[in-house]
Order: structure tokens, then C-alpha cells, then sequence
């Protein structure tokens, strides 16, 4: 309902625009030439999408996960004190972080998942500062190989697809760190 | 008023990590092949089955990006879109995000196609190796659907009062449209 709301909004309001400024006859045309360019899309990064789906498939199989999880316990169980008691809870958000690192995002949700339902657990509905955190680490995506966004450039005719890859680690990394930080520091003000 | 970045040292650091990056995607897919043979697993069934799934999501994918690159086009093609940018520009402009990325970073945390689309659109339109198309392909590799994200997991654990997560979220959403911006600036170009 929410999608046919914003599609509504985004018709009206490219409507009155062209309207306003006299450009309906690209609108007209331009209705046509963006249902191509999905297909095109689509078509353009499916390739790379079947490959990566392929890869990630066999990194969780081989269980590369949980060799990730090993160099990673250390550093959760700073961020998320509680695993330390909880090793069942430890396995589940070493396995959803590392799952988000790889891009297995289809591994990685039902983990994260069943780590915040553990964390929630007897706290009536109100949510724990690591369950927070936990949120926030996941909403700052985490990711080695951004493998979709790499199979739209190199479909629109990018010859080095992979060259934004320190900048993303870069990125990624600053905004889960100060993501992080910034959900402990409002963890000290924050009445619960 | 993004400068360009002469200096010779520069040049060859780009050069350099330029040239790391290229072996990291084909050094992965070896190192995921060896382990998967020490491991005795049949590497390339599990790689077919897994892309088999791929398409599966191609395929659910397809009639979704034909709606959202219509919308992101009648937005673009009527006007509309420049509107919203260039009434946005001075913000943007403040923090040091290029404003032609306002579009992506208003729909990046609500929902993950529409901005996959705006992305999309962006990179065709400014050119993928362009300072704008690079910016936007940084935004899209490096934040997440936080709004989707957090009532998933809230709904999932039957959380109520959420706290302090979506301010914390979205400054995280924040710093990574700045420092997708920066970073390309410095390093790119």
C-alpha cells in the first residue's frame, strides 16, 4: 500500500511539473524509455548477479562464514558484551555480521534475526542497548564485494567496475564505527 | 569547486591501489575454489545451484526496476527531479554532498530497489566514471535500507519502544553519504 502511494505521489507530482515547465511531450516519451531501461538493467548486471548468488552460495557451503566469525569474535564481544555468557547468541551475530560482510544477505537476515529475538528476550518491548546496536551494525551495511552495484557500472559500459571498492570499505567502515559509537553515546543519555 | 588533485605522489598511489584492487575479485574466486576442494565439496555444483538461485532473483527483480526506472524517468524527464535538487542544493552543498545525488539520498533508507533505480539513472545520466556516477555507486555499496531494516528486525523481535535506533541509524546513513562524496573526491579523479 505504501509502494502505491509513493508511485501515485511520483506520477502527480512529474504531471504538474511537466505541465508547469512545458515538458510533456518528454514525458510522454519518457514513460516508454524508463520501462526499457528496467528491462535493460536487468538484463545488463543479470550476468554478475548469477555469478555472485553462485559464489556467495558456495562461501556458505565451504563455511567461510564461520571462519570469518573466528576473527571477529573478539572485536562483537567488545561491542556486544552479553555473547560472552551466551554462546548460542555469539554464533548468531558472528554469523549475521560476517553473512553482511560477504553480501549473503539472504543468510544473513534470518541470523540477525534470531540474535535480536534473543536479545529481546524479557525485556518487554523495549529495546536493550545492544539490541540497538545490533540494528544499527546492520543498517550500516558492512560489505567486502558490493556485487550488485558492481553489475549496474560495469552494464553501463564501466571498464574497471571494482575501482570504488576503498572507497566503499572506507565508507562503510566510518559510517558503522561512528554508527556505532554515536548508538553508545545516546545509550548514556537515553531514558529507557 | 571540487578541485583536481595534481600532485604526482597522488597519481601514483591511485595508480598502485588501482592496480591491488584488480586482483581482489579473481584472487577471491580462487581462494573460495581451493578452500572448497580442500574441504573435498563439489565447488562447482554448489556454484551452478547458487546461480540457478541468482535468477531466480533476477527474474523477481525485473518487473520491479520496470516500475521504479519509469517513475525515476517521468521524475527526471518532467523536471521535477531538478526542483527537489536545486531546492535542496544549498544544504547539500553545506555538508559537501553534490546535490545531484539528493534523489538517491532521500530514497536510499526507504526502499532498496527505488534507489538501486535512482542510482541507476544517475550513472547513465552523469556517466559511471563520472565524479557524480562514482559518488552514487559509493552511496549504493556502502548504506543499507534502514527504515525496511529496522521494522524487519523490531517486528521480528516484538519490539516496541525503539529507542534511540533510527536517529542512531540514520546518522550512520550520513556519515556514509558523506564519506562516500569525500572519499571519491580524494581518492578518484
Amino acid at each position: 500500500m505504501v509502494m502505491s502511494c509513493i508511485w501515485t505521489a511520483i506520477l502527480t507530482v512529474s504531471l504538474l511539473s511537466a505541465a508547469l515547465l512545458g515538458n510533456m511531450s518528454a514525458l510522454s516519451a519518457g514513460v516508454l524509455q524508463g520501462a526499457q531501461s528496467g528491462i535493460t538493467l536487468a538484463l545488463a548486471m543479470g550476468g554478475s548477479i548469477c555469478l555472485w548468488t553462485g559464489v556467495g552460495h558456495l562461501m556458505n557451503k565451504v563455511g567461510i562464514t564461520e571462519m570469518l566469525a573466528k576473527l571477529f569474535r573478539p572485536l562483537l564481544g567488545r561491542i556486544f558484551p552479553s555473547t560472552r555468557s551466551d554462546p548460542v547468541l555469539e554464533n548468531h551475530l558472528c554469523s549475521n555480521v560476517c553473512a553482511n560482510l560477504l553480501g549473503l544477505g539472504n543468510a544473513a537476515t534470518p541470523m540477525g534475526i534470531q540474535a535480536a529475538q534473543r536479545l529481546a528476550r524479557g525485556k518487554n518491548g523495549v529495546a536493550s542497548d545492544e539490541l540497538c546496536r545490533l540494528i544499527v551494525l546492520n543498517t550500516a551495511s558492512i560489505q567486502l564485494i558490493p556485487a550488485n552495484v558492481a553489475a549496474v557500472r560495469s552494464g553501463l559500459g564501466c571498464a574497471t567496475p571494482f575501482d570504488i571498492l576503498p572507497a566503499v570499505w572506507i565508507t562503510s567502515l566510518c559510517s558503522a564505527g561512528l554508527g556505532v559509537t554515536a548508538a553508545w553515546l545516546l545509550g548514556r543519555l537515553w531514558k529507557r | 569547486m571540487f578541485g583536481r588533485f595534481g600532485g604526482n605522489g597522488r597519481v601514483a598511489a591511485g595508480k598502485v591501489v588501482e592496480a591491488l584492487t584488480d586482483y581482489i575479485v579473481p584472487s577471491i574466486l580462487l581462494v573460495v575454489s581451493l578452500i572448497a576442494l580442500r574441504k573435498q565439496e563439489n565447488s562447482y555444483d554448489l556454484l551452478l545451484s547458487g546461480a540457478a538461485d541468482g535468477l531466480k532473483l533476477l527474474i523477481t527483480l525485473i518487473p520491479t526496476l520496470v516500475l521504479l526506472l519509469t517513475a525515476v524517468t517521468m521524475l527526471r524527464v518532467s523536471g521535477a527531479m531538478e526542483i527537489i535538487s536545486s531546492f535542496l542544493a544549498p544544504i547539500f552543498r553545506f555538508v559537501g554532498i553534490p546535490p545531484e545525488t539528493a534523489m538517491l539520498v532521500l530514497i536510499r533508507p526507504i526502499s532498496g530497489s527505488a534507489a538501486l533505480a535512482v542510482g541507476a539513472d544517475l550513472m547513465a545520466q552523469y556517466g559511471v566514471d563520472s565524479q557524480i556516477g562514482r559518488t552514487v555507486a559509493v552511496m549504493l555499496g556502502s548504506t543499507e535500507t534502514t527504515f525496511y531494516t529496522i521494522s524487519v528486525y523490531f517486528g521480528a523481535a516484538g519490539i516496541k519502544k525503539t529507542r534511540y535506533t533510527l536517529p542512531a541509524a540514520l546518522f550512520a546513513d550520513f556519515v556514509g553519504f558523506f564519506m562516500a562524496s569525500l572519499t571519491v573526491r580524494l581518492f578518484m579523479q
